[in-house]
């Protein structure tokens, strides 16, 4: 069994990435030193009976020094919530949870649409690490429009992949979706492809991915009440049939695993 | 009260459910704390008074269709559809953990007639482990058309005879909220031979996606749990611990110490931590703490002091 924490984390750093995007660094010790790429907190956004629940987020980067960075979209009261709290402040962190990526050796391709970027800058370290060549990984950014691409572009950079931008208005990089620039590319088939973002994204890529033979993960998303297995609120049908929990057997899935109704 | 080297004192905090002696009243709620391990390191498990696991049926169930919760106001609506991994890979693959942590485990069962509820009931009698069987009596009859069985005294009776006959241990009917009388049916299971009665389990509730147009959760309705829910629960509780004379178990919105106080001066003997423990973990043993507390600073002989206490004249 995995070791959780539940600590009181204090945000040490709040970024306004844009209008609607928001970075937080927290002191987090125990859950910073523990965290695998892929794996998700869930952080309470108050102190009081409403709301109620937990939220869950993906771990943006994590450092065996401590430091723990969520990267979230402000997109109803729990994140406005989230959003709002100062410097200074203390927070309940509960994590790391669920099964993050799996690390292979081969070259990357890193595609992330929107917030499905966060989860893919603490893998990118940590591919970085692996003794391989990074100048064979390509990281695919992408989002509605400049503001959701750019302020990440560097973070990514200085692991020496090469980043590849879109944009849905083409305000920044090439206009379009992340799968349009994903097909211009050409891949090696033992290119494993590591994906974040919304669903119509995924389904995109899992459908690119089988066609060209890579290899191709997913980090899902659903709503959550515990994190940690004990509400089974989380459940995803699979192709075998059945249900997986998003919380517990992901937020990571081989997207082939998956039912994709779009 | 017990004293320890140096003057230290230790709050008397043991309660009985029937035969069942526990070192504290605080229990998890059924299919709040999944199957315990997943909590192991993030509390103490060996401090509870007793360890409630997630619902079990005769055969493997894989839930309802995703979305299956929602967050309300102060509170959450569910409908896993019963998801469990069965009897028999609960005796298996579960109980022999459960059995290493020294607490009281009990095992809640649910079942679509009162053949499966038997049958259950036979294969966790075999096994040392379980301390007591918590009946879940809101599952639809199969036989009768689909009725909860919790929802008509003389089927709940007969559940809870069925059980109560072919188990080795104590029995507590866990029943529902969504009856217009809920202490016909309390009265109904005491005549049927429960040890104990706990309450309550979630009421009905639904909740409306506008921007779709549709249900928010795929069931359409769901069971509400939370802070939300316990006003009623108390009222409930209160109203059968004038009707029964077998201990009451107390469960609905309790996160505090405080919460829990006020269900046991209502008339519970213990209580159950449920939705509490998806927003803190560490809910049930901190609550354990504050009775603990509270037994000291108001100077009591023991929690038992406070069971029932209310004063309402």
């Amino acid at each position: 069994m995995m070791t959780q924490y539940q600590e009181k984390a204090v945000v040490i750093r709040r970024e306004q990435l844009s209008a609607d995007n928001v970075r937080l660094t927290f002191e987090c010790p125990d859950i910073a030193a523990a965290a695998y790429p892929g794996q998700f907190v869930m952080i309470r956004v108050g102190t009081g009976n409403d709301p109620l629940l937990r939220r869950p987020f993906s771990i943006h980067q994590a450092h065996k020094e401590g430091l723990l960075q969520v990267y979230f979209k402000i997109v109803g009261r729990g994140t406005e919530m989230l959003a709002e709290v100062g410097e200074g402040a203390e927070v309940s962190i509960l994590g790391p949870l669920g099964r993050g990526f799996r690390l292979v050796e081969s070259p990357a391709c890193l595609v992330g649409g929107g917030l499905g970027i966060a989860p893919l800058l603490f893998l990118a370290r940590e591919l970085s690490r692996l003794q391989r060549d990074c100048g064979l990984d390509t990281v695919i950014l992408g989002g509605r429009s400049r503001s959701e691409v750019e302020p990440l572009v560097k973070d990514f950079e200085q692991f020496g992949m090469t980043v590849v931008t879109t944009t849905d208005d083409g305000s920044y990089g090439q206009r379009g979706f992340v799968t349009a620039a994903f097909s211009s590319l050409s891949l090696p088939a033992s290119c494993a492809v590591y994906c974040c973002g919304p669903e119509p994204m995924m389904a995109g890529m899992n459908v690119l991915c089988r066609a060209r033979g890579n290899s191709c993960q997913v980090s899902v998303e659903s709503v959550m009440a515990c994190g940690m297995g004990a509400c089974l609120g989380c459940s995803k049908p699979t192709r075998g049939g059945g249900y997986v929990h998003v919380c517990v057997d992901g937020p990571v899935f081989d997207a082939e695993e998956m039912v994709w109704n779009i | 009260m017990e004293y320890l080297n140096g003057g230290v004192r230790i709050p008397d905090l043991r309660v009985d459910i029937g035969p069942l002696s526990l070192a504290n009243p605080v229990m998890t709620a059924s299919g709040t704390f999944g199957y315990a391990r997943e909590f192991e390191s993030l509390l103490n498990l060996r401090r509870l008074g007793a360890i409630i696991v997630k619902g079990i049926s005769l055969h493997p169930r894989s839930g309802n269709p995703p979305p299956r919760i929602i967050e309300t106001a102060c509170g959450m609506l569910n409908a896993i559809g019963l998801q469990n991994v069965g009897v028999d890979r609960f005796i298996v693959e579960k109980i022999p953990y459960l059995g290493t942590l020294g607490v009281p485990i009990i095992v809640n069962i649910l079942g679509d007639s009162l053949d499966e509820y038997r049958h259950i009931t036979e294969k966790l009698s075999g096994c040392g482990t379980v301390a007591a069987i918590e009946i879940n009596i809101s599952c639809p009859n199969v036989k009768k058309g689909g009725v909860a069985f919790g929802a008509d005294p003389a089927m709940a009776a007969a559940v809870t005879r069925t059980v109560r006959e072919a188990a080795a241990v104590p029995v507590i009917v866990k029943l529902s909220p969504n009856v217009t009388d809920v202490t016909v049916i309390a009265k109904a299971v005491e005549d049927g031979g429960a040890t104990a009665v706990s309450l309550i389990n979630t009421l009905i509730g639904m909740a409306i996606d506008l921007k779709r147009r549709r249900p928010a959760l795929a069931n359409v309705c769901g069971g509400l749990s939370g802070p939300a829910i316990k006003p009623v629960a108390l009222r409930m509780v209160y109203q059968v611990a004038q009707a029964v004379s077998i201990p009451i178990i107390g469960i609905g919105g309790i996160a505090t110490a405080e919460d829990a106080l006020e269900f046991m001066l209502a008339g519970a003997t213990a209580v159950q931590i449920g939705t509490a423990n998806f927003v803190n973990p560490r809910a049930s043993e901190e609550v354990v703490d504050g009775i603990g507390n509270y037994v000291l600073q108001e100077k009591l002989p023991s929690v038992r002091e406070v069971i029932g206490a209310l004063e309402t004249g």
